[in-house]
């Protein structure tokens, strides 16, 4: 890691206090919107709002992944030398916000259908496989000295997550058919008004709560390594 | 025409490899059967033949495992790989030609292990035959990729199967539907989507496996 001071400041555009506090702001609204707010849904009543926090983790997890895999390309494309770091940072939060939607995704299915686990639920199963791909990246990462060699490795296989997510999902739904043959339908017809102000609110506040926890691990680790390059020097 | 001379002259060398030393095929071979027999055992009498059909395909991912985790022990061992990688050949040869070769060990021991899978569970169908070749282009494909990276790294055999199995649950569930499912062209094709895309994103994406 070759960090140079004035490239640590690269991508803070919006300063760290700022974004902690619009993440506080949006995830208070979102809590009061969802707990006081929103209506209850007309089948599954009160724990149907799980919902706002289940899919907006999904959404912002599926995000993390795609960035990690742009980094990445960046890494091998244009050698930027800070895409491995921010690869890997996105990959990260990537995993752990995959890990939440797997446990909302049990407590949902729990509450809804009576099963800790339910395998015809497709973002669920795909969840699990992508959780399992991508502990295996931080096997493989944590498996190979740091180097060029190791930045390409987990380049390569974070690329290999996007191809891996359409193909799953693809193989999933098909795989419904075969052992499956009914799909639960998630959300009723009517999603609109405060059930959509919510989701949207619910959805800006992770995506920002995502986006904090990734400058503030990526600032960490910058500084890491500075301080060891000083310490080295 | 020189890439092709390339391939061709590195699947050989394998080939002749095994075919002098005998290391792979006749233990994939051994394993192959030996988990039929576990797997007779292991189902409860009166279990259908659909639950046999799908664990063909935990002993076919299994079986390639076993060879995948063999394929590139001689490259590491007499540091053939670094050879290779100086060699003035394109990279992606080393990746295509230890396929063709590790296609090559799984195909013949799917000549001995098919036929004694009919024999000791059910008969197998034309479509059951179309996915099982269909998914080891995509075993070999895949399996080559993440078998040259685990050699790469510390943990080595032990991450293999880490690496490769989540990348083969699509393969599994294109094989298990095209062996019982009652529409098995849908199957067929999406197995042979994931080799496209996969075989495509292997070959593009060697080179940064193997250099620094």
């Amino acid at each position: 890691m070759s960090g140079h001071n004035g490239k640590v400041g690269r991508a803070h555009r919006i300063p760290l206090p700022t974004l902690a506090v619009a993440t506080f702001v949006l995830v208070t609204l979102a809590l009061a919107l969802v707990f006081f707010v929103a209506p209850n849904d007309a089948d599954q009543g009160f724990r149907q709002r799980i919902f706002y926090f289940h899919v907006s983790i999904a959404f912002t997890s599926y995000l993390c992944f795609g960035a990690g895999a742009w980094k990445a390309l960046r890494h091998l494309w244009k050698r930027d030398p800070h895409a491995d770091l921010e690869s890997y940072v996105a990959v990260h939060q990537g995993v752990i916000f995959g890990a939440l939607v797997l446990l909302t995704g049990t407590i949902w299915a729990k509450t809804s259908w009576g099963h800790w686990w339910v395998w015809s639920e497709d973002q669920l199963v795909l969840f699990l496989v992508l959780f399992l791909f991508y502990a295996a990246y931080f096997m493989l990462r944590y498996s190979v000295d740091p180097g060029p060699q190791r930045a390409n490795m987990s380049a390569v296989y974070a690329l290999f997550g996007v191809v891996l997510v359409p193909v799953s999902f693809m193989a999933i739904r098909l795989s419904q058919r075969l052992i499956h043959p009914q799909v639960f339908t998630r959300h009723g017809a009517n999603f609109g008004g405060w059930i959509l102000v919510t989701y949207l609110v619910a959805q800006a506040a992770v995506l920002v709560l995502a986006y904090t926890l990734y400058r503030v691990e990526l600032t960490g680790k910058l500084i890491d390594a500075r301080l060891r390059e000083l310490r080295l020097a | 025409m020189t890439y092709v001379a390339d391939v061709s002259a590195l699947a050989r060398k394998d080939l002749l490899l095994e075919l002098r030393a005998k290391d792979t095929l006749p233990s994939m071979l051994l394993f192959v059967v030996s988990v039929f027999v576990v797997f007779h055992f292991s189902l409860p009498s009166g279990s259908s033949d659909v639950a046999a059909s799908g664990l063909l395909w935990v002993a076919i991912i299994f079986t390639a495992l076993l060879a995948l985790g063999r394929a590139f022990v001689p490259e590491r061992e007499q540091h053939v790989l670094d050879a290779l990688v100086l060699a003035p050949c394109d990279r992606s040869a080393i990746w295509l030609a230890k396929s063709i070769a590790t296609f090559a060990f799984l195909a013949a021991a799917e000549v001995v292990a098919l036929p004694v899978f009919a024999l000791f569970f059910e008969p197998v169908s034309g479509p059951m035959l179309a996915g099982v070749a269909l998914a080891d282009v995509g075993i070999c494909a895949v399996g080559t990729f993440v078998g040259a990276t685990a050699v790469a790294t510390r943990a080595r055999e032990l991450l293999l199967p880490l690496l490769f199995l989540p990348l083969a649950i699509p393969l599994v569930i294109g094989g298990v539907g095209a062996s019982v499912a009652t529409d098995p062209a849908r199957y067929l094709g999406f197995l042979g989507l994931y080799d496209l895309l996969f075989a495509l994103l292997c070959w593009a994406a060697f080179e940064y496996v193997v250099v620094e």
